[in-house]
Parts: structure tokens; sequence; C-alpha cells
């Protein structure tokens, strides 16, 4: 942690003349940037909004209107309303138990954390299947008593769990750790109990750094494909989250349809990236001022 | 720590793997040893939920694994069509991957140093790969490099077809890569020291030879590590490709894709195969991953 002091209170050190390419050089920079951006960020973009609309605003409504379409939005929201609060809770115990102690078998741990993040989401739905499919372990056992995880809801939860679940503790463990422990110490002290501490000493601190983990993880479990699609087994109006919804129409040749449906997680793309940006911008400001603290 | 919060989320996992080993106590704000409450209820639910949302699945992948036998398996990975979905994820990722090495200095670079109208809106859309949902990215670029469509059409003179070809996957796997290498280059660019290309200036050296034989080797670790994280994810990556790719046996099937076609006959041995050589396979990258990441530390000076 020792860097955490000395993150610079100036972003940016102001170019000379001696250190700056000519401007022709600068110009074909910002040319190859905006060129490269413009192919692969912005035309994406631009194309879900246009093609939703390409059809006019009636198709586009009626999209929305299609029982299918309403099914897939309430079934994403549900699985978002059940995966983010739960990974929420374990993403704070984790970042607590990391940062505030150490034990042997930390460095596991991190690295269980981190796995979502750097193995295939079809290998995530892929070993739930292997666990509660008709063919898996517990199989014929669920089906014996009538109960569904596979091509059902709790399936597309659980999938959605799994690739969510590093978002809230990746996002607090940094700044929990730059932050350390003497303000909790001190309540502590004064005869705060646990409870009392993270409520009032901790949570303020870190409230920034919560929200970008949240927002992250949220626009993970409403935007995830491969996963969910592996447990979901497609079915309309039961087990069809937005995406595969699209994947439907798309397949269906329904374009404008699937690109009105694209639109509405394109929206939420945007909006996720508007709260990101302000949230690291007020993480940033929480971690100088911890720096300050620690180094007055 | 040096990375600054507000850089993202990328580098914060894999610095922060390193900031978590055991190292000795370097601060004062390393925990020490106190009664802080709370170490029996976080840990023991944060091991519990890690154990049946992640341990317990993956043991299911292993033993359906071995219980295929090693004819099975061997017979399964290396089965013509499989194999050659390797090339499409392994072999394409990696060109992906270090497009975006090339492509993500020189945006970083210009989103560091130069101030010009509409940078922050452009530091802020990086991470749009993240943000947007892979199937929303995957007809979005199908839509744009179809052969009648958008960009396709003027390709189409030219006799280039991106959509439904393996130079379709290639796009898809750069897009889905973009954010990685300019975020763990961003910052390592804004701490550089501008007396060390002063002193290369005044010793002479033009800024092609400065950047050269001054920048280049320092940002060379971070280049590197999220040329690797771009090809880690991609590896993996499967909802922006399946539309793009158009799934063609033997030319334009990524191995995801085998999984789930093994799936869907059932053949559960038989994915759990592929999806441990894929499991293995991330595995060596995040290795690599880290090893050039604590090579990138040490460059900073931090330990």
């Amino acid at each position: 942690m020792a860097g955490a002091s000395s993150i610079q209170l100036h972003r940016h050190g102001s170019p000379r003349r001696a250190t700056a390419e000519s401007p022709v050089a600068k110009a074909i920079l910002i040319a190859i940037t905006l060129v490269f951006f413009a192919l692969f960020l912005f035309l994406p973009l631009v194309v879900v909004f246009q093609e939703a609309f390409s059809k006019g605003l009636a198709l586009f409504v009626r999209t929305f209107q299609d029982s299918y379409t309403q099914d897939a939005i309430k079934l994403t929201l549900l699985v978002a309303a059940i995966a983010v609060p739960l990974n929420t809770v374990f993403g704070l115990a984790a970042a607590w138990s990391l940062t505030r102690f150490r034990f042997t078998g930390r460095s596991f741990l991190v690295t269980l954390i981190d796995l979502p993040l750097w193995v295939s989401p079809v290998v995530g739905g892929l070993i739930y299947v292997l666990v509660f499919g008709a063919k898996g372990w517990f199989g014929p056992w669920l089906i014996d008593h009538n109960f569904r995880i596979i091509f059902a809801v709790p399936g597309i939860v659980l999938a959605t769990v799994f690739v969510t679940f590093p978002f809230v503790a990746r996002g607090l463990i940094p700044l929990m750790e730059a932050q350390g422990i003497k303000e909790e110490e001190a309540a502590l002290t004064l005869g705060a109990n646990g409870w009392q501490i993270f409520r009032r000493v901790t949570l303020p601190k870190i409230k920034w750094g919560l929200l970008y983990g949240v927002i992250l993880c949220n626009a993970r479990a409403m935007g995830e494909f491969g996963a969910v699609s592996v447990v979901s087994g497609h079915i309309r109006g039961k087990t069809n989250t937005m995406p595969l919804h699209i994947e439907i129409l798309y397949n269906e040749y329904q374009f404008a349809a699937a690109f009105a449906v694209a639109s509405l997680l394109a929206l939420l793309a945007l909006v996720t990236l508007f709260i990101k940006t302000y949230a690291e911008w007020r993480t940033e400001k929480q971690l100088l001022e911890a720096a300050r603290d620690q180094h007055p | 720590m040096q990375e600054r919060m507000g850089c993202n989320f990328v580098i914060a996992v894999s610095v922060s793997i390193e900031s978590l080993s055991p190292h000795p106590m370097t601060s004062p704000s390393r925990p020490r040893k106190h009664a802080l409450p709370g170490l029996g209820l976080t840990l023991g639910y944060s091991v519990v939920y890690l154990s049946l949302i992640v341990l317990v699945p993956f043991s299911a992948l292993f033993l359906k694994t071995a219980a295929g036998g090693w004819e099975h398996f061997w017979g399964t990975i290396t089965a013509p069509r499989v194999v050659a979905s390797y090339w499409a994820s392994f072999g394409i990722s990696f060109f992906a991957a270090v497009v975006n090495g090339v492509f993500g200095v020189i945006a970083a670079w210009v989103l560091v140093r130069y101030r010009f109208p509409g940078r922050r809106i452009l530091d802020a859309m990086v991470d749009l790969p993240f943000a947007l949902p892979t199937a929303v990215a995957g007809i979005a670029l199908t839509a744009l490099y179809a052969p009648n469509d958008w960009i396709g059409t003027y390709l189409k003179p030219f006799g280039i077809q991106v959509a439904f070809t393996q130079l379709g996957i290639f796009v898809a796997l750069t897009f889905i890569g973009l954010p990685f290498v300019v975020r763990t280059v961003q910052p390592v660019i804004q701490d550089l020291a501008l007396e060390v290309e002063e002193a290369a200036a005044c010793l002479g050296a033009n800024r092609w030879h400065t950047f050269r034989r001054v920048i280049l080797p320092t940002l060379l670790p971070s280049i590197l590590t999220g040329v690797t994280l771009a090809y880690g994810r991609a590896v993996g990556e499967f909802g922006s490709v399946v539309f793009i790719s158009g799934n063609l046996p033997f030319k334009t099937e990524i191995t995801p894709l085998m999984i789930i076609s093994k799936l869907e006959q059932y053949d559960y041995t038989g994915a759990a195969a592929i999806g441990f050589v894929m499991l293995v396979a991330s595995f060596l990258i995040l290795i690599v991953s880290n090893s050039l990441q604590s090579w990138h530390n040490r460059r900073l000076g931090i330990s």
C-alpha cells in the first residue's frame, strides 16, 4: 500500500515543448484513436438505435407490447433483483474479511473470487448443468421430486450469480485496503460493536466504491448471455431473459424487434457507464482523502 | 498500491492479486494485530458462499471429466471439429489481442497526454465493451459488417467479407478486448516522470527516439499485461462472437460453442472434457498475466 501516498494530486503534468510531439504527429495519433473508437465503439452503438427504429416507431412500441418481450424483461429484472443483493452481501463480507484480517489461504480466496473473470461464461453455465442437469449429479433426484433447476429460473439465477459475484468484492477490496482500519479501531475503543462500526464508520467511507461494484454487477447480471444461454433452455415466456430474447428474435429475422430490445440494454449500458464514471471520480476522491489521512 | 481506483476494474483485479499476496507489512495502512470483530462471520459466509457457487460445481466438472476415462477424454478433445475450433478461439484471439496492443497504446497515450474536445467522453466510452451486453454487441457488429449493411457494403467491392468469416470473429474479439490494454497502460503513462523525457530531449533525442528508447521500455510490462488480459477474455468469449461468426463447422465455430453442442446432445462427459481444456487454458493465461503483473509492479517500484 506504499503507493497510496504517491497518488499524484495533479493527474496530468502539463506537457512542455521539449516533451511534446509535433502537431502533425499529434493530429495523426488523435485521428487513429478516433477512427479506432468510431469503428469499434461508436458505430456499434449507433447501429443499435438506428436499427431499432428502422421499421418505424410503431414496430418499436409493438415489440414492447408483445407479451414474450414483457416476460423477458420481467425475468431479467427478477434475476438481477436476486443475484445483485446476494452478491452485494457476499462482496461486503469478502472485502471485510480480506482487508481487515490476515489469514492463511487468503491468496487462494482472492484467486477464487477472480475465477469468473477469467473463465469462459459457457463453462460457468456448464458446471451447473453437470450438477443439476437431467444427467448430472442431482438430476435424477430433482426429476423424482418434480423440481427443476436447469431449464428453469433457479438455474438462470445460479449462473448469473456465478458470473457476477466478483464485481462488488473487486470494487471494494482496493479501496478498503487503501483506507486502512484506524477509524474502525478508534470506534472499537469507543465501545462500538461490529455492526455499528460497519454501519457508521466503514459504510460512509466506501459508499462510492460500493456503488461502483453494484452498478457493474447489475449491468453484467442483466446482460449475461453465455452462461445463462447454457442453463436456460430458451423457453419463451418462461426462461427467456432479455439477451436470450434478442437472440431468438434475431434468429427469426425479426431484426427491428431484436434491435428494439437491444436498444433497451444499450441504454442500460450507457447509464451504467455514466454512473460508473461518476462513482470512480468519487472513489478517487475517497482514496486521496485516505492517502492524506495516512500521511498528513 | 499504485493504481488509482479511478482507473478501473481490470487493473484493480490484477493488481490487487499482487497486493494481497502475503507480503511483509509495508505501510501503516496494513492491518495489524487487533480485535476488529467480524472475522468469523464474514470469512465463514464468504467461504460457504464460494464453496456452493464455485467449488462444488467445479468439482463436478473434474469428476465428470475423469468419469469419461482417458480415451474418451482424448478422443473428444482431439476430434477434428473441436481441434478446428481451437484455432478460431485461441488463434484468432491472439491476433485480436495484438491489434488491441497497438491501438490500445495509441489510445491510452492520446487520452492521457492530449487535450481536445470530447476527450472525456472518449475516455468513458473505453469501458463500453464491459457494460454492453455481449449479445447486443454481437448483433450490432453483425449488422455493421454484414455484406449489404453499413460498413460491409463498402468492403464488398474489394472482395472483403467480414461477417460470417473468421475476420468477423476477429472483429468481435477486438471489440471485447479493447478496454484491457487502454486501461492497464493509461495509469502508467500518467505516472511517467516527465523529467526523464526532458533529459532525453536535452541529450538530443527526438520524440521518436525518446519513445522507442525511454517510454516504450517503461510501458512494456503494462502493455503485455493488457494484451494477456485481452487474450484471456477473448478466448472464453461467446455472446458477441456467435452472431457474427456464422458458426460454420471447421471454419468459424469457437470452442465454447463446441461445449454447447455437446450439451445439446446430452453428452455431459464430452462437454466436461472440452470445458476442462478451456479451464486449464484460462488458468495458464492467468498465471502468465499474474507474472507479467508482478514484473509490471516491480518496474513501477511497488512490491
